[in-house]
Formats: C-alpha cells, structure tokens, sequence
C-alpha cells in the first residue's frame, strides 16, 4: 500500500509569551498513514493530536521536520491548493465552518474555489449529499438542522473536493450520542466504499474500537501505535496518559488481574460477552 | 420531608398559534427530593432544556406549576429572581458567558446579584473556586487566560457562589476529555457530599449518569418514559435500547452475558459490580 | 423572545416575480426609484402606483405583509408629511394658526412625499420579499464586476455580506442563550434607568464579542481548509443568465421611465 501522509521528525511550537521559552506542542513525531486506512488518534487536551492534526493540511507548517502528502511537501507554497484539496478538514464546532446559508451552496463552496465547471460542480455536490446522506437537504437552511446533519453537511463539503483523505479534528466532541454515531457511521462507509483515507482525532475511547490504527499521543510524542486489541491491552499506560479504556477491557482487565483466564482484546460488548463466556464455561472443569 | 421542587403537569408549547406549534414538554409531574442527586437523560429534542429552563424560571410554564419549597415560583412574578438565586442552572459550555476582568469578579457576579458584599462575598467566592479546583493564585488572572477546562470550572464556580438549594447542571462534561470529566465529576460529586445539596444532572451520557446518580429520569419526547433507581432504570435495558437510548456499556455486556446463559444480574451498570458479580458466580460454580 | 423576530424577509414563491434574474430586479428597483423622483403629478404617481401594483399582483405576496414593512418607517413617513404640510411657502393659505400655515402647495408637497416614500418602500420590499438573500448577493456581485477594475473589492463586500447572512441566526441564538445563561446568575435586564441598563448590557456583549471573534477565526481557517482564496478563479454553482423575460422586464422598465419622464415635460 503506498503512503497518505508521512511526517519525519516533525516539530511544531506555538508562539510564545515574552521571555519564555516556546512551548512544543509536537517534539519530533515520525507517522506513516497509509492510503485507505481508517487511522483514530486519541490523547488528552494538550497532548499535541489537534496540531498534528493541522499539520496535515498545512493549516500549520513545521516547525521543524517535514510533512508529506502524497510526497508534496508542505512546507512549499505553491503546492497549498493541491494539499489542501487532497487532504479535507473537518473541524469541532459545526457551526463555524459552514459558510452559506443554504446547504447545496455551502457544499459548492470548495469546487467553487478551485474552479471546477458549473456542471461538475453540480455533479459533486449531489454526490456528495448522497454520500452523507443528506440527499434531501439541498435547499435547507443549515442553521436549522441538528448538530450532526451539520457536521455531515461540513463532510459533504469537504467530499466535494474529492480528496483521497479526510481528517476529522475533534468532529464529534460537541456532538449527542446520535450525532456522534450518524459521524461515525458516515465516515466509516467513506473508508470502506470510496476507500478514502480517515484520521479521526477523538478523545471518545468507543470510537477507535472499529478503526484499522490506533496512535496514541502523549506529551507532543507518539506513545503507543497499534491495533485497537493491542493499544488497549495496556490499560495501565493508558490511564498513566491521563486516558481511559473503554468499560470492557476495563472489565477483562480486573478479570485478569482477579486470576480469571481472560483476554484483553475483545474490545466490543459482543467480544467480551463471549470471551467471559468462554472463560466461565471452561472455568467449573478446573 | 417534602420534596424540595414539585413539578406537577408542566406543559410547556412554543409557537402557539403558528404552524410550528409544538410541546417541548407535555403533562409531566415528578417531585424532587432535599439533598437527592437527580440524573435527566434524553435525546436532543426530549424536552431536557425545556424542562430545566422551567426550575428556575426562565421559562413560564403554558400549564401546570413548580413548586420550590411548597410554593409556586410564579405565585409574585417579580420575585422570580430570588428563584433563579435558590435554584442554580449552569448551561451547556458554561464558559462561553464568561466577561469580567478576573476570574474573582466574574466568580462574584451572581452572588453580588444576590446583594452579598465584604467578608461574605470574598467567602463565598474563594469557597466555590476552592471546591473547583481553582487555585488562589488563579483568582485575579483574565479568565480568558485559562485553558477550555478551567474556563468551564469559573462558569461552575460562579454559579455555586450563589450557594443554590438545587444545582442543575446541563452536561458539565461535554467537550472534555477523559481525566477532565472524571475530575469535574469528582469535584461535583464532594460539593453534593459536602454541603447535602440537591444535585440535577442533565447527560447524555449514560455511563456518566449511571456511575453518579441516586435517581434517573428518562424523557423520551416530552414525557417521562421511566423513572427510578440506575438498577431499577437498567433492568429496563431492552426497553431503552428500543425506545433508541444507550445504556452503559456494562449493562450491554451483562445483558449479552444472560443472553450467553450466565446467571447475571442484566441490570448491573458499573464495571466494579459487574466483576462482583463475575467472582461470585466463578465461586458458586466452583463449589458445585 | 429575539428569536421571533423575522429576518431576511423573503418569501419563497415560484412566479415570474421570483424567477427574474435577481440583476434585472435590482435593476428594475433602480428604474422604479429613479421614475418616482421624476413623478411630479398625480398622474405619474398613479402610473407608478399602478405599476407597483401589478409587480405585487404577479409576486403573490400579500398586500398585507408589504405594507406591514411600511411600519418601522411609520414615523419617518408622518414625520417628513408633517413637516411638508406645514413648512411649505405658497400663495393659496388654506389654514393658519400662528406661525404655522398650511398652504395649497404644503398640502400637495405632502401627499406627494409621503406617497414617494411608501411606493419607495414597498417597491423596495417586494424585491427582497422575491429574492433570497443568497441570489441577491449574486446579483450584486456580478452587476458590480466592472468596479474590480477600480480596485473596489467587490467579490470581498458579497462574501462578507453573504457571510454576515450566515451567521445573523447564529449569533441570534447564541444571544439568547448568553442571556439566559446571565439571568441564571441573577442580572438583571428589566430595571434601573438608562445608564444602568446599558451597563447590564456588558455580559452579554463582552461574551457574544468574544465568540463572535473566535467563530471568525474559526470560519477563515476552515475556508481556506476548502481552498479559499479570493475570487480569483472562481466558478459558481448557479451561473446567472439572462433569459427573454429579464429582456421583456427591463424594456417595459425602461418604457415606464421614459413615459414618466415625457409627462413631466409636457407639464402632466
């Protein structure tokens, strides 16, 4: 599978107060995402996940290091449209990256900007719509519609550039449990039927469970990279990060430790049910 | 004891008259107990804000009354601030109305509503900045300074220094990450503890009402669909999963697991009561 | 409740009234103001009251609602009649009282202002009644297109203006949210005289500013995440075209102009 993104040793501090030292929010972060995967990067508040995230679309250049997508660099200038169109950004607040008060006009926004035809435009936007499933929303006032149409509506937007990756900055955190999911099943059907790259930045644990990746960040460094099974095995590391794992592995963790032959990596409801299960059938013989 | 808040038939519509006549709440009646700590779960659009918004005030009812302490709250329409100083709401991102100079001042604001002044203000607001997590030192920085988590821990503050006999709180937590809701929640659950006060909270989370509540009020458009203890509400699970609400995530495995043939209680909903149970079964089972 | 307040009055309809090209309405407003300023007699009034008449018919929008946007001029209207009947010099005193006369030509400047200003109004009212506020930035934009040349940033005041469009309800909204969220802790918005309710203003616009600008910031990143970049090289999902009944419209505009501008100098 060829590359996505790729940073090398990448640095990136915030501008800093007089007479203090800058602050770096990433401290040399070495990634490699590969195209088609659906990849979630979790961290607490300050860990660094939402600058890397920006990092990705060139919202935020290096500091020090490179970032790569699909080889451009974007630390040049005259690639930032490319970039950006290849790589699409939805960001928390729904509210504040709709631009047009009428939902196909929002969505036409970005092919607008890059000067595709009339028609085509046209083309991507129903396209786009259909694949959020917002089909019948074309004429409607986006204010009026629940936090998570609108943060499909920013998807479509995005969609509309045909880009091979999108990368979802915090997109469910102010979002129901509804919402949430409409997000979360929305992005997942991009991955698998367009087969475009997701980076899902989250600190909702239950949202990596069904991702390909799980990359941990801590302290402006990667600190765990694997499978959801095996990132949540380390349920200790995890809560040392200021994390929690999700309430099954929480469960199969006390289980182990209580001397029960359980496995850590069944990470969703119907996986710990039957791992228990199988634990207390075997379980009367010894 | 009598209850401390009474709701009895509220009903609130909006738009009456219009085509977009609707009832946010309809017919609902429950009471709320002194010192008791409420959760109100619910979809968007349930009528949880409608509701709440009713408690203090801010919000006629169309029909039907609130009682606070026995007494309708709209019995002296002009005395309804002195409701909205006993019955404290603290909204959704409570940060975002934040505007003093420091965080003292804008910690003082409701309490000098109240007419507090001197020793008892200067009390009352480094107690509640205490019980927050709000060090001293942080008191005369800008509250636009502090981070997004200490920003939503003034907003609590500010509406704790009015010393209210009900805190209702609409989802304190969202947006926050994991450490920062399990501390926000602990800071709430020692002010509930410390000063015997009535607590509402209002979640969308169910594993944080579950793990934190006396109480569960379930509303499923603009009525109350259940009603009763986390065990009482859970043992329900089918009901709620049909009626399309979440239930913890360890009430689903305890559900799969009897669906799998364990003697398991379905209702249990925290992690540590699921294991008690597990332990005591592999022990019974052992023994025969 | 800020929230009942109507905004954007536009009233979405399928008549030829809405399908013009949102240019030729401008347009056609542009003719219908310079025409009423020609008018100078009952005539000429009544053609232009006629034409608006018609306009109305052929929109379907109801009389009621154009004249419904005739009341937060109310005043200015009663004002500018008073003030014409009253202080108009002429020959024929009809009335006097003191210093005040009330003359022929006072009574006829009178009617005259106060009906320029009403059809002026609901002239202007029924454009914006027909035409979403999207549609009418449009119509801006491109009517404007030839002051780019000027350096007149044209492109720029229909994406603020489009922009500022979006976010009215929002802010709205988030104002009373900010409200509620100030009441809650005990302000006080009802009581006290003037300087002490502009004073209890300040917790709610301190909080709305300082929202107002981080949306900002937000809304320009998120822009230029979907490759915003001016106007440069943009193309648009609704091109406007002219069709023949823009063509028919704003010949009988122009017609109307030139019929009221022949009367006048024939002195009718």
């Amino acid at each position: 599978m060829s590359t996505m993104i790729e940073t090398r040793d990448l640095r990136f501090a915030y501008p800093a107060e007089e007479q203090e030292q800058p602050v770096y929010a990433l401290k040399g972060v070495d990634l490699r995402i590969e195209k088609g995967s659906f990849v979630v990067v979790l961290g607490h508040n300050g860990s660094g996940k939402s600058t890397l995230a920006k990092t990705m679309n060139a919202v935020l250049l290096p500091a020090g290091g490179k970032v790569y997508v699909e080889g451009l660099d974007t630390l040049d200038e005259r690639l930032l449209l490319e970039i950006r169109q290849r790589v699409g950004m939805v960001f928390q607040n729904p509210d504040n990256q709709i631009v047009a008060n009428v939902v196909e006009e929002d969505v036409a926004f970005a092919p607008e900007n890059l000067g595709v035809p009339t028609e085509e435009i046209r083309r991507r936007v129903d396209e786009a719509l259909k694949a959020v499933g917002m089909s019948g929303f074309v004429t409607h006032a986006p204010h009026l519609l629940s936090g998570g149409q609108k943060q499909r509506i920013a998807i479509a937007g995005v969609i509309a550039m045909e880009p091979a990756c999108v990368v979802l900055d915090e997109a469910t955190a102010m979002l129901d449990p509804v919402g949430r999911q409409e997000v979360l099943s929305t992005i997942h059907r991009l991955n698998r039927e367009k087969g475009i790259t997701v980076v899902l930045i989250t600190h909702h644990m239950n949202e990596a469970e069904e991702a390909d990746r799980v990359i941990v960040m801590d302290a402006g460094q990667v600190a765990m990279d694997g499978t959801p099974q095996e990132v949540f095995s380390c349920v200790d590391r995890l809560c040392s990060m200021g994390l929690t794992v999700p309430d099954t592995v929480d469960l199969l963790d006390r289980l182990q430790k209580d001397g029960v032959q359980v496995p850590l990596d069944a990470i969703t409801v119907e996986a710990c049910a039957d791992a228990i299960a199988a634990a207390f059938s075997a379980a009367p013989e010894n | 004891m009598e209850p401390i808040l009474q709701i009895k038939h509220l009903t609130h519509t909006y738009g009456i008259g219009t085509p977009f006549q609707r009832s946010a709440v309809e017919d609902m009646s429950f009471d709320v107990q002194q010192g008791e700590f409420l959760g109100i779960i619910g979809h968007t659009g349930s009528g949880k804000s409608t509701l709440i918004q009713h408690l203090n005030g801010l919000l006629k009812p169309t029909e039907g009354q609130i009682l606070l302490g026995g007494r309708d709250i709209w019995a002296d329409p002009k005395k309804i601030r002195d409701v909205r100083f006993r019955v404290g709401l603290v909204f959704q991102y409570p940060e975002y109305q934040l505007f003093e100079e420091t965080v003292y001042k804008d910690i003082a604001f409701g309490p000098s509503n109240q007419g507090k002044t001197g020793e008892a203000l200067d009390r009352c607001v480094r107690e509640s900045a205490r019980l927050v997590g709000i060090r001293d030192d942080q008191l005369e920085k800008s509250p636009f300074e502090l981070s997004g988590g200490q920003k939503r821990r003034v907003a609590l503050a500010g509406v704790m220094a009015m010393e209210p006999d009900v805190l209702i709180l609409d989802e304190p937590t969202a947006g926050l990450d994991p450490a920062g809701r399990e501390n926000l929640m602990a800071n709430i659950q020692e002010y509930h503890r410390n000063h015997q006060k009535t607590i509402i909270l209002v979640s969308h989370s169910m594993d944080e009402i579950a793990r934190n509540v006396d109480r569960i009020l379930v509303l499923k458009g603009a009525h109350i669909l259940m009603s009763g203890t986390p065990a009482e509400v859970f043992a329900r699970g089918e009901e709620l999963l049909e009626a399309g609400l979440d239930v913890p995530q360890v009430t689903r495995v305890a559900m799969a697991l009897k669906a799998r043939g364990l003697e398991i209680d379905p209702a249990v909903y925290t992690v540590e009561a699921l294991e008690r149970e597990l332990l005591a079964l592999r022990k019974g089972g052992a023994a025969c | 409740m800020l929230k009942d307040i109507t905004l954007g009055q536009y009233f979405p309809g399928n008549t030829v009234a809405h399908k013009l090209d949102p240019r030729t309405k401008i347009l056609l407003v542009v003719l219908y103001i310079v025409a009423l300023f020609t008018a100078k007699s009952l005539l000429t009034y009544g053609i232009m009251a006629l034409c608006l008449a018609v306009c109305v018919r052929i929109s379907r929008v109801g009389i009621r609602q154009l004249v419904r946007g005739l009341k937060p001029v109310l005043f200015i209207i009663i004002f500018t009649g008073v003030l014409n009947l009253l202080f108009t010099p002429g020959e024929t005193e009809l009335f006097s009282w003191g210093f005040l006369h009330v003359t022929g030509e006072g009574l006829r400047n009178a009617v005259f202002m106060v009906l320029r200003i009403m059809l002026l109004i609901m002239g202007t009212f029924l454009m914006t009644y027909t035409t979403s506020p999207i549609s009418l930035t449009d119509g801006l934009e491109r009517l404007l297109n030839g002051l780019k040349r000027f350096h007149v940033p044209v492109h720029e005041l229909a994406m603020m203006m489009s922009i500022a469009l979006r976010f009215i309800p929002t802010l709205i909204e988030e104002t009373d949210k900010i409200m509620s969220a100030q009441k809650a802790r005990g302000a006080d918005f009802e009581s006290g005289n003037l300087i002490q309710k502009a004073k209890a203003l300040i917790p709610i616009l301190v909080p709305l500013f300082i929202s107002a600008f981080r949306r900002a910031d937000e809304l320009a990143t998120a822009m230029e995440c979907r490759c915003y970049h001016g106007g440069e090289g943009r193309t648009k999902l609704h091109v406007l075209r002219y069709e023949s009944r823009d063509y028919v419209a704003l010949t009988i505009g122009v017609l109307v102009v030139a019929a009221v501008a022949v009367l006048r100098r024939l002195g009718l």
